[in-house]
């Protein structure tokens, strides 16, 4: 017979206030095989945990079940008391009556009785389990960071300083993200190329970096420690050893395209580097329109590259490597503003907040000039914040940074034009480190606020006309202006929904990835060894990225200098006396870890590959699969006792 | 006052990485629902048997809510397609026994989807006090409502071979299924 104990926990209110945990206690005590039963403010404590650790060894106990939060919060926390007291942790079991019940329910007697039953299956279930011992496995000391903007740069220089080798992937023909479109950054007005390039040229030189640019992961096989990635070298059409970045190449193409990274301002040619501080600092050729790509004509490029480096014949590559751990950072993309009334797509000088960040850069399409389509100045300028932000039509969330940044153009179109600048907001919201002092500085500057969301742009007498609800006034208002800048939400990516899927990372609500503990694991993910950084994750400033990148270097550091990893205990095993060898299960384990013994005529699990799903288990038509800590006979004890209550 | 309503019991298989998580974020976020479903945690949707919805209802439940990730967000890469593909089979199963096919339900419920849970939940647990208390002979279930149940598979769904009196239930066009509805 099996030695129970069954701790009922408080947490304060939380569990007692809508659960009578004497009752559950007295319920539980009363139950087959329990030898003690006991409620506790706040089992977690070390004194709660003390009772479970006295009680074992002072009452035999060989099987404990605690009655508190989910276990996904504290079953290792269990486990460990468990394990001191010479108990092996699997011999736990946890009945989750706070997120599962008095969280979620406000009847006491509803929430009482559903109690009783969760412990109840605990109980029974608890009664089968069995001692596991949890695997180790090596760590491949090398990591992965996918994304060149600022949070993966970070990630990739802090872990490669500390003596790992790092594989920085990037999508884009060069690192720097975002970030390398800035112009100025809020609310110092550092100059972001500035701040940003020596970081860049850092990675490029370091020698425990691996820059992979113009590529992309496409499969990621294995496990924490073991991780086995599948990169995409994307044809650059440009031999990387031997070109020198001369430039000939680029002043000799004849054709144009718009430029991607000036946010479509200006022109581009189809061989080119996306700008001039690029790492690498080598080009690269639009396949999709290159004439000699595409009709066989032309090659100009060819023809005058000093080095012979051009090579229309180039293929993606496919590299695989082996990692330890993953950082993904892969950032954010903005909302498309054509989707609303703010006349977008319709006059032209209606520009992003990303635009304007390019045509006020000196290395932009006009040279740093603010200035209208028609090449004049703008005498008033109107920013908009809350673009597609806070705004159920599309996005619920506030994007943080707009306005700040709107602030700083503000400040910038008043420096450069001393033009009237008016700034339609719904609320200001300056949160971070002198961001309320800078949002002082630039209102003492003479910029305009209207307390009022710009609801629509249309034009007047050759200007353009914002119309607002001025919410201080309470009225109606219009206001002519020639030039409109739009602060647009930031959204996930658009292939967020493929990333997510080929590194097992779920994502919330908004679609942005979603971190394993909203405050207490900001960079771990339902997948282990697999950590998020930067606006990946939702939106961000530079200094949050920068941080969430350190962090995630630290979350890969742990790992790589550890050299080892847990591995769970929880895998599937085959009775081979009772497999028939229909191999049934064979296709649907989706990592291979079953193979047909063909001499004895059974299947068989290869530890190191089984995660313990237990699919396989599902559907063995024999019964011959199972897997360990969910074996059926567990979990159909478990389904009879919560149902007897 | 009407005299007591019925309330019936829902018995949730849960996965570990979404659905289980997406209860603990209704919990978190203060969600509130029917106190009338009971979760049982499973690594994967995938691991759910047939034998275990069954053994649910032989033991009482209500109604059956198997809740997974999302199709293509599985933690295990695949383990809720395959739960995907047996529940037809498992349907009909049950179409057999005459449980009436709003007793069992299949969701995909994120991590993120806490509010959906509560809903999901809400409704279920609507239309299953509609229906009333599952009127199961209790006698056919005896080598499942009873006692330790250590082989699963096969038998579980002998009946169905043996033809239930009564199951009713089949909707149009389906033919009886004779044979184990555990076969992913």
């Amino acid at each position: 017979m099996a030695r129970i104990g069954v701790y009922v926990c408080h947490c304060g209110t939380n569990i007692a206030g809508t659960v009578d945990v004497a009752a559950v206690r007295d319920f539980a005590a009363a139950l087959p095989g329990v030898v003690v039963a006991r409620d506790y403010q706040y089992m977690c404590s070390d004194p709660g945990q003390d009772l479970i650790r006295k009680d074992i060894a002072e009452m035999g106990l060989d099987r404990v079940v605690v009655a508190s939060c989910s276990p996904r919060m504290h079953e290792p926390t269990f486990r460990r008391a468990l394990e001191s007291a010479g108990l092996n942790g699997y011999l736990l079991e946890m009945a989750n009556i706070r997120e599962h019940v008095s969280w979620v329910t406000t009847d006491v007697a509803a929430a009482t009785r559903k109690a009783k039953a969760l412990v109840a299956g605990a109980v029974r279930r608890v009664v089968l389990h069995e001692p596991l011992q949890e695997r180790y496995a090596d760590v491949t000391p090398q990591a992965l960071v996918v994304g060149g903007g600022i949070a993966g740069i970070e990630a990739a220089l802090k872990i490669a300083d500390a003596g790992f080798r790092v594989h920085l992937v990037e999508k884009e023909p060069s690192i720097g993200g975002q970030m390398a479109k800035l112009d100025k950054t809020f609310p110092t007005l550092d100059c972001s190329a500035c701040i940003l390039t020596p970081k860049m040229v850092a990675v490029a030189q370091h020698p425990n970096i691996v820059l992979h640019t113009y590529s992309e992961v496409e499969r990621v096989e294995g496990f924490v420690g073991n991780f086995r990635v599948t990169i995409r070298h994307k044809a650059r059409f440009v031999d990387m050893q031997k070109c020198t970045g001369c430039g000939t190449c680029w002043s000799k193409c004849p054709y144009t395209a718009p430029n991607e990274f000036d946010e479509g301002l200006g022109k581009r040619k189809l061989i080119y580097i996306p700008f001039p501080q690029a790492v690498p600092n080598k080009p690269v050729i639009d396949r999709d329109r290159c004439v000699k790509l595409q009709s066989g004509k032309c090659g100009a490029c060819q023809k005058l590259c000093p080095t012979g480096a051009i090579d229309f014949n180039q293929q993606d590559e496919l590299v695989e490597e082996n990692v330890g751990a993953i950082v993904v950072a892969t950032g954010y993309s903005l909302f498309d503003p054509s989707r609303g009334p703010w006349g977008y797509g319709r006059y032209p000088n209606v520009l992003t907040a990303l635009q304007f960040e390019r045509m006020v850069n000196a290395s932009g399409p006009t040279g740093g000039h603010v200035q209208l389509q028609d090449g004049s100045t703008p005498r008033a300028v109107a920013i908009l914040h809350c673009i597609g932000s806070r705004d159920t039509n599309y996005h619920e969330y506030c994007s943080n940074v707009c306005c700040m940044y709107s602030l700083k153009l503000a400040h910038l179109v008043k420096e450069k034009t001393g033009a009237e600048v008016y700034n339609f907001y719904i609320d200001i919201r300056a949160f971070g480190k002198a961001y309320e002092e800078f949002y002082n500085r630039v209102q003492s500057e003479g910029v305009y606020f209207i307390r009022g969301k710009g609801a629509e742009v249309g034009s007047r007498d050759g200007r353009l006309l914002v119309r607002c609800e001025d919410t201080l006034l309470g009225k109606y208002r219009e206001i002519p202006v020639d030039m409109v800048i739009l602060s647009p939400a930031m959204e996930p990516r658009p292939d967020a929904a493929r990333v997510s899927q080929v590194f097992g990372i779920q994502r919330s609500a908004d679609g942005f990835f979603l971190e394993a503990h909203a405050k207490l694991e900001p960079l771990k993910t339902a997948t282990d060894g697999v950590f998020i950084a930067g606006a990946c994750q939702g939106p961000k400033d530079i200094p949050y990225s920068v941080a969430q990148g350190a962090g995630a270097a630290a979350e890969v550091l742990r790992l790589l200098s550890a050299g080892r990893v847990t591995i769970s205990p929880v895998v599937a095993q085959v009775a081979e006396e009772v497999c028939s060898g229909c191999r049934a299960c064979l296709p649907i384990c989706p990592y291979r870890a079953l193979t047909y013994d063909e001499g004895m005529k059974v299947v068989r699990v290869n530890e190191a590959l089984c995660k313990g799903c237990g699919t396989c288990a599902a559907a063995c038509p024999s019964g011959a699969l199972s897997v360990s800590h969910f074996r059926t006979p567990q979990v159909l004890a478990q389904i009879e006792e919560v149902l007897a209550v | 006052m009407t005299g007591e309503e019925f309330e019936p019991k829902i018995l949730g298989f849960f996965c570990n990485w979404c659905s289980y998580a997406g209860a603990d974020l209704a919990g978190v976020s203060r969600l509130k629902y029917p106190a009338n479903l009971r979760i049982v945690r499973v690594m994967c949707s995938g691991r759910v048997e047939p034998t275990m919805v069954l053994k649910a209802f032989a033991c009482g439940a209500d109604g059956v809510l198997v809740a997974g990730c999302h199709p293509g967000d599985c933690h295990y890469q695949q383990g809720n397609y395959k739960t995907l593909r047996r529940v037809p089979l498992l349907e009909r199963a049950l179409a057999q026994f005459g449980i009436h096919p709003a007793r069992f339900r299949l969701a995909w419920i994120s991590a993120s989807e806490g509010q959906k849970l509560a809903q999901v939940v809400s409704e279920m647990v609507e239309q299953v006090r509609a229906l009333g208390p599952l009127p199961l002979p209790r006698s056919r279930f005896a080598e499942l409502g009873g006692g330790e149940v250590t082989t699963p598979g096969g038998e579980a769904v002998s009946p169905v071979s043996a033809g239930l009196p009564g199951g009713g239930a089949l909707r149009q066009g389906e033919e009886p299924v004779t044979g184990g509805a555990s076969r992913g």
